[in-house]
């Protein structure tokens, strides 16, 4: 099975966040991660080529530092990488991340594209969806597992409310991985070193703007929560903050 | 000719899922601001589409359709994405609005990209702004909230998250029903019935008292710290998503949009930075006390109570004062 592995390099989960002057995006002066769903798209990669055969290619669009996101993956077990490098990149929508990556793999042959069921930036969801449409492939989403089954692939949904559903599907196929599908793996130092050697194709903004549209969504102005809520703040030492909790519950809420 | 809302209800097993309900809600508002009308469509096979269209009927719609066909009866993304694409060729409204379920995130996204246009997924409001129409979402977990607008034409689409409009105020009306014999092409997925794994031993919904872990738990070996808590206070222990991945807690304590819906008299959040998946299923709680790190987190905008500090700290003195409280 030849496996593509959509990746995205966001924000880490605990940056301070700042909004730029324009207040159209934050300020790009954080630390960045490997995007959490798109990792354990990754390690479902990784597994069904352990169990199947194959071969695992990771793929990015973002500006230089995606490509850290690359070698991480190539150093977990991808075989090769493919970059869509420019800083460009960042403020396409999901649609044109989406025509980008079709427009960088239209002369491979892949049976499966995996992406994490959403990005912990923008949240859209929607680009693995978008390229099958874009393939021409059938699809599914929020995926906790997959298995090879007569040429095609089974696999289960979540539902909400704590259903699942079995869905079989011919290959070639998109799917959306759900966070938990298995227990990530860390990199081991040998795969750190044979990743510097491993394959990194790099594709430049212009070899896909052909493919591009211009962008339908249009990030207005991004600014902080307002407050819906009267939010009382408790301050103290802990014992302080721990007497103070008490009373409240006891005198208040009436649950002790 | 004023402009149509169409949205896209959503019945499973031929009862109407009530977060479509919201979404209603959401289309008559805007359909108030601009003089639009709105319009409802369901999907599904004759049996199914009776008892939620009739419901559905009884609201303040100009119509409703029932776009039928018996290959319909099981979701596929194939069946639903050719079903609507051929039904807004001749319908032709200017924005579809969907709820942001699962399976509307499953093939929504597929229905604007085979229509050359964009979904504005999981929004939380909308309104005409100088007539420009734009759209509240959540970024970046839930620590900025974003206006974006589509360009272009139309149809444009938007998902409503749940809780975004409240279905109680939804306007009553009566509108026709009408039936459409759907348009459905190959479907190359084959759908197996859903099922329920081993019926969950815990029913969060009943709890009073919920103490609940997320991330800034940090390790697997200090969910007991919080357990202590939670025994102390006589609650149940929950957790958002991450920590059930993680398989810290089984999944069957998860709170949140993949989890349970809770509404305790007390929710105890205990590092739990308040990612939209996590606060749809506890902000309808009646009283939100969190204890997190970050002053910044989004979980104290729902928070009644907050306390920035550090849990490891906080918890087991709070623990220790319970204990005494009781005797």
């Amino acid at each position: 099975m030849k496996i593509l592995v959509c990746m995205k390099q966001v924000p880490q989960k605990d940056a301070p966040l700042k909004l730029n002057e324009s207040a159209t995006w934050v300020r790009e002066d954080v630390g960045y991660e490997i995007n959490e769903p798109d990792a354990y798209a990754l390690e479902a990669a990784l597994q069904l080529k352990e169990k199947n055969g194959g071969e695992v290619v990771a793929i990015s669009a973002g500006p230089a530092r995606a490509q850290t996101v690359l070698r991480e993956a190539l150093a977990k077990g991808a075989d090769r990488a493919i970059h869509l490098e420019d800083d460009k990149f960042v403020t396409l929508d999901a649609f044109n991340i989406a025509r980008a990556m079709a427009a960088a793999i239209k002369d491979e042959a892949f049976d499966l594209v995996l992406t994490g069921l959403q990005s912990d930036d923008y949240g859209y969801a929607q680009t693995g969806v978008l390229l099958a449409e874009l393939l021409g492939w059938a699809h599914a989403t929020i995926i906790m597992q997959v298995e090879a089954k007569d040429g095609g692939i089974r696999v289960k949904r979540e539902l909400e409310s704590g259903y699942f559903q079995h869905v079989e599907m011919p290959l070639p196929a998109v799917l959306t991985i759900q966070s938990g599908i298995g227990k990530l793996r860390y990199a081991t130092l040998i795969g750190i070193k044979q990743a510097k050697n491993k394959p990194l194709r790099k594709v430049s903004y212009d070899e896909v703007a052909a493919s591009l549209r211009p962008n339908q969504l249009t990030i207005e102005k991004l600014y902080v929560p307002k407050k819906t809520k009267q939010t009382e703040v408790i301050q103290g030492t802990p014992s302080e903050v721990a007497k103070k909790l008490v009373a409240k519950l006891r005198d208040e809420l009436r649950v002790i | 000719m004023a402009e149509t809302i169409l949205v896209v209800v959503e019945q499973r097993e031929g009862k109407l899922n009530r977060v479509s309900l919201e979404t209603l809600v959401g289309a008559q508002a805007l359909a108030k601001q601009n003089g639009w009308q709105v319009e409802a469509v369901l999907l599904g096979s004759a049996a199914q589409l009776d008892e939620p269209a009739k419901e559905i009927a009884a609201a303040a719609v100009a119509k409703v359709t029932k776009l039928e066909s018996d290959a319909l009866a099981a979701y596929t993304p194939d069946g639903f994405v050719a079903a609507l694409k051929a039904f807004l060729a001749v319908s032709e409204p200017k924005l579809v609005l969907l709820p942001h379920t699962y399976q509307i995130r499953d093939f929504a996204p597929k229905l604007a990209a085979s229509l050359g246009s964009v979904l504005v997924s999981d929004s939380t409001g909308a309104r005409f702004e100088n007539g420009k129409l734009l759209f509240t979402r959540q970024m970046f977990q839930g620590k900025f909230s974003a206006d974006v607008s589509l360009a272009g034409d139309g149809p444009h689409f938007a998902s409503f998250q749940a809780g975004s409009y409240r279905a109680d105020s939804l306007e009553a009306g009566s509108a026709p029903v009408e039936t459409v014999a759907a348009a459905v092409g190959e479907i190359r997925t084959k759908p197996e019935a859903p099922f329920q794994e081993a019926k969950a031993a815990v029913d969060l919904t009943q709890a009073e008292i919920i103490i609940s872990v997320g991330r800034g738990i940090k390790e697997q070996k200090n969910i007991p710290l919080a357990q202590a808590l939670a025994d102390a206070l006589g609650g149940e222990i929950a957790a958002s998503r991450p920590i059930c991945d993680a398989g810290w807690l089984p999944m069957e304590r998860q709170v949140g949009s993949s989890g349970q819906t809770v509404s305790p008299k007390l929710y105890l959040a205990l590092g739990i930075s308040g990612a939209i998946q996590h606060i749809v299923g506890m902000k309808g709680s009646k009283h939100i006390i969190a204890i997190n790190k970050d002053a910044e987190a989004p979980i104290f905008e729902v928070a009644d109570v907050a306390v920035v500090g550090n849990l490891f700290d906080i918890v087991p003195a709070l623990t220790e004062e319970v204990k005494k409280a009781r005797g």
